[in-house]
């Protein structure tokens, strides 16, 4: 009796392509930030004088957008729960309050901008501001970005035929709007605390 | 499967298919491999007749001369061997190898190139602004590149920083559709141990490059704000540290040529046990070398650095660890020369560039040590001797295993059989002239001979080597006509070629199994994969070669 040998197939990960895809992305993006965060870091240990001009920014209104930027990462969460729960209401409630936080976000940081430039703290002040307007700026089109797959998906979610879709990209925007907001979490500190 | 085929332009222009998109990928990596090979010739013959008009093309001034050593190297490393090796072979044969209809991300993969190309016009651009075109080196060192008023190039370089940032985003993503595709597409049986080498190489470019860019985009956002709006990252006189940007580009640069080598020495890999009919000697060994010297390639960056006044008590390790990377390779080298001993060799086109590849390899592994070892390059640095070595070394991996792989796959991509007379001429025109025209820099280099210079005769100690660099581009001409027969091979070809059979080769990997060229889709049925993909003359079995997809079946008992 002939029989064919057949060796078993190892099962693929059974983690979706997107997922997979935006982990890596991440991997590279986190090299971006962490890049120039390195370099901040480097010159601002082997430099004197950035802590007396690092006093101009404002901690409160940084504190005020870092709660901003936390809370919207709980109402994404939110929403990719509501996903899960196939509550088409609390998905697009939750993308709502995603995008207006982050829109506070940007508006905040944007008065912030106009504070310090109106005080005559430009990006040609000196090595700090240099930094401050790079990493801040970064960052802020960052934000922007994920401002707009947001604003998109929520779009989508308020019409009635891409739900399968929506579900699957809420997942991965989530994982981006959360990259963002570590970026935050890092440029905080580096930048308002010290 | 689509039974319809679509129309002109999403079929050829706008295509979402991965062997599409890796042709016109291929197209224009060799476009631009004309337009890099024309800069290399109006350098070759200022150097060897000094101010005198270039045969059809004229005067070379100073300024243009700087920024055609600038675009040489810029146009030769990110939009010649990247798109090839990683955007053409890549694409093409990531999915047929592991079995797969398509990339996991078909348009992203088409954003991709199109963002590319993009990126090529815009650097195409730049010769014809106002102060010509970028000319601070490929590496863009600042304060020459920080500041316009240094070179009188002002919107030439922003251009260059502007394509630079595009052809990242589209290596990204790249990237980022090659891993996901190897990671989630394998066919059943397909373990990552069964994977081609080839494939091996380009998932660990792909990370390499992934990893390493950050930084670089980092300092390109600098630099460009240290241009248009004034900041002094680089500049001294600001606060800011040059050196800062020689950090972030070589913790990038060096990966990256990695990026570029690995896929070719991959191609060279795939081409050596078909034509020895014998397995690959060593493949764990290989991969766990390949991964070894990725991790490396992390850790060496400062030895392109060793002269540029950093802190000297980083010479040491940093020469340590670039001695070190010269194992992984070596035991790469060894495995690619015990895979041929022994073995039923022939000769044709591809096998003799892949040959090419391990000889010429090796003579730039060996001068790597000299340039690593910090005491030596206080000498050679920004001589020719590093020009010299960095040939070798890319030439091999990207120039012979490049056309390595172009011969072998070429009836899959295209379903014609190329001339293999013409290849033979095409492969020893190449390799003679290659050697004709860098083993004379190894001289120039150690006697002194600089780098990106304009005209070696103001220099009264260069004299006695001039006849040298007369000689090179003598030789460079050879090699330069010497490409004529691949040109004249492939058009050829394209009209009036012979059909290709789905396996002339007779090899063993899955991309053989679909028809010459595939269809949308690729492949008939899904493969099922019952082994690995060298298995050439295996023991015990009375066939040649086993194919990956083929069952075993044993013979019943009588």
């Amino acid at each position: 009796m002939r029989e064919a040998i057949v060796v078993q197939a190892r099962p693929v990960p059974g983690i979706p392509a997107g997922k997979v895809g935006m982990w890596w992305f991440l991997a590279s993006e986190i090299m971006v930030f962490g890049g120039l965060i390195g370099c901040y870091i480097l010159l601002r240990l082997a430099s004197e004088g950035w802590a007396a001009t690092a006093a101009h920014v404002s901690l409160p209104l940084a504190s005020i957008n870092t709660l901003v930027l936390l809370t919207s990462s709980l109402t994404m969460v939110l929403a990719f729960a509501a996903v899960e729960q196939g509550e088409h209401r609390g998905v697009r409630i939750f993308l709502l309050l995603t995008v207006l936080l982050g829109l506070m976000f940007l508006g905040i940081k944007a008065y912030e901008y106009s504070t310090e430039l109106a005080s005559g703290f430009t990006p040609l002040t000196g090595l700090f501001w240099s930094f401050y307007y790079a990493m801040t700026g970064l960052h802020a089109l960052h934000v922007l970005g994920g401002l707009v797959v947001n604003f998109v998906l929520l779009l989508m979610s308020l019409g009635k035929g891409a739900w399968p879709k929506v579900q699957h990209r809420v997942e991965l925007a989530g994982l981006y709007w959360h990259f963002v907001d570590i970026v935050w979490i890092f440029l905080f500190p580096l930048i308002y605390m010290t | 499967m689509h039974a319809i085929e679509p129309a002109f332009w999403r079929r050829y222009i706008f295509s979402t298919d991965h062997k599409m998109i890796a042709k016109q990928y291929l197209w224009l990596g060799l476009v631009m491999a004309l337009v890099g090979g024309f800069t290399a010739y109006l350098m070759r013959w200022q150097l060897a007749w000094p101010e005198t008009a270039v045969a059809g093309w004229g005067y070379v001034e100073p300024d243009f001369y700087n920024a055609l050593v600038t675009m040489h190297g810029t146009i030769m490393v990110f939009f010649v061997a990247m798109p090839i090796l990683l955007g053409a072979f890549g694409n093409f044969l990531i999915p047929l190898m592991i079995g797969a209809g398509d990339m996991a991300f078909p348009r992203l993969n088409m954003m991709s190139f199109w963002t590319l190309l993009v990126a090529a016009l815009v650097l195409l651009a730049s010769f014809f602004v106002p102060g010509g075109a970028a000319s601070a080196g490929w590496t863009g060192y600042p304060p020459l590149s920080a500041r316009p008023i240094y070179t009188g190039v002002h919107w030439g370089l922003n251009l260059w920083i502007l394509a630079l940032a595009l052809e990242f985003a589209s290596f990204l993503m790249g990237g980022v559709n090659f891993l996901t595709t190897a990671i989630n597409m394998r066919a059943p049986g397909m373990t990552f141990f069964r994977l081609p080498l080839i494939v091996w190489m380009q998932l660990t470019a792909a990370v390499l490059f992934l990893l390493s860019v950050g930084p670089l985009i980092a300092g390109a956002v600098m630099l460009l704000l240290d241009r248009t709006v004034g900041t002094s990252f680089f500049s001294p006189e600001g606060g800011g540290d040059p050196l800062l940007w020689q950090h972030l580009f070589w913790f990038f640069g060096h990966p990256e040529v990695y990026v570029i080598m690995l896929p070719g020495l991959g191609a060279a890999l795939e081409v050596l046990p078909v034509f020895s009919r014998k397995s690959i000697f060593g493949y764990r060994l290989i991969v766990y070398s390949t991964i070894v010297a990725g991790i490396l390639s992390f850790i060496v960056w400062a030895h392109h650095m060793f002269m540029s006044g950093m802190d000297p008590r980083l010479a040491m390790p940093f020469s340590i660890t670039t001695i070190l990377i010269s194992v992984p390779f070596a035991i790469i080298v060894f495995a690619m020369i015990a895979t041929l001993w022994r073995g039923s060799l022939t000769f044709p086109p591809p096998m003799l560039f892949a040959l090419g590849t391990l000889a010429i390899f090796i003579l730039g592994g060996v001068t790597g040590i000299f340039n690593g070892s910090a005491p030596v390059d206080i000498y050679i640095h920004d001589t020719f001797f590093v020009v010299a070595h960095f040939h070798y070394t890319l030439f091999s991996a990207v120039f012979f295993g490049g056309f390595a792989g172009l011969y072998y796959w070429y009836p899959k991509m295209f379903g014609r059989m190329l001339n293999e007379m013409l290849g033979k001429i095409h492969f020893w025109l190449t390799f003679i002239g290659f050697n004709a025209v860098f083993i004379p820099m190894f001289l120039l280099g150690t006697g002194g001979h600089m780098r990106r210079i304009y005209n070696p005769l103001q220099y009264d100690f260069l004299t006695a080597l001039q006849p040298l660099n007369v000689f090179i581009t003598l030789a460079a001409f050879v090699l330069f006509l010497g490409q004529l027969p691949f040109m004249v091979n492939v058009f050829w070809s394209l009209a009036a070629g012979r059909a290709a059979e789905r396996n002339p080769w007779q090899a063993n990997t899955l991309e053989w199994v679909a028809a010459s060229p595939p269809p949308h889709g690729n492949f008939e049925a899904l493969p099922t994969v019952y082994r690995g993909p060298y298995e050439y003359s295996p023991a015990q079995i009375a066939e040649e070669w086993m194919p990956q997809n083929r069952p075993l079946v044993p013979r019943t008992a009588s």
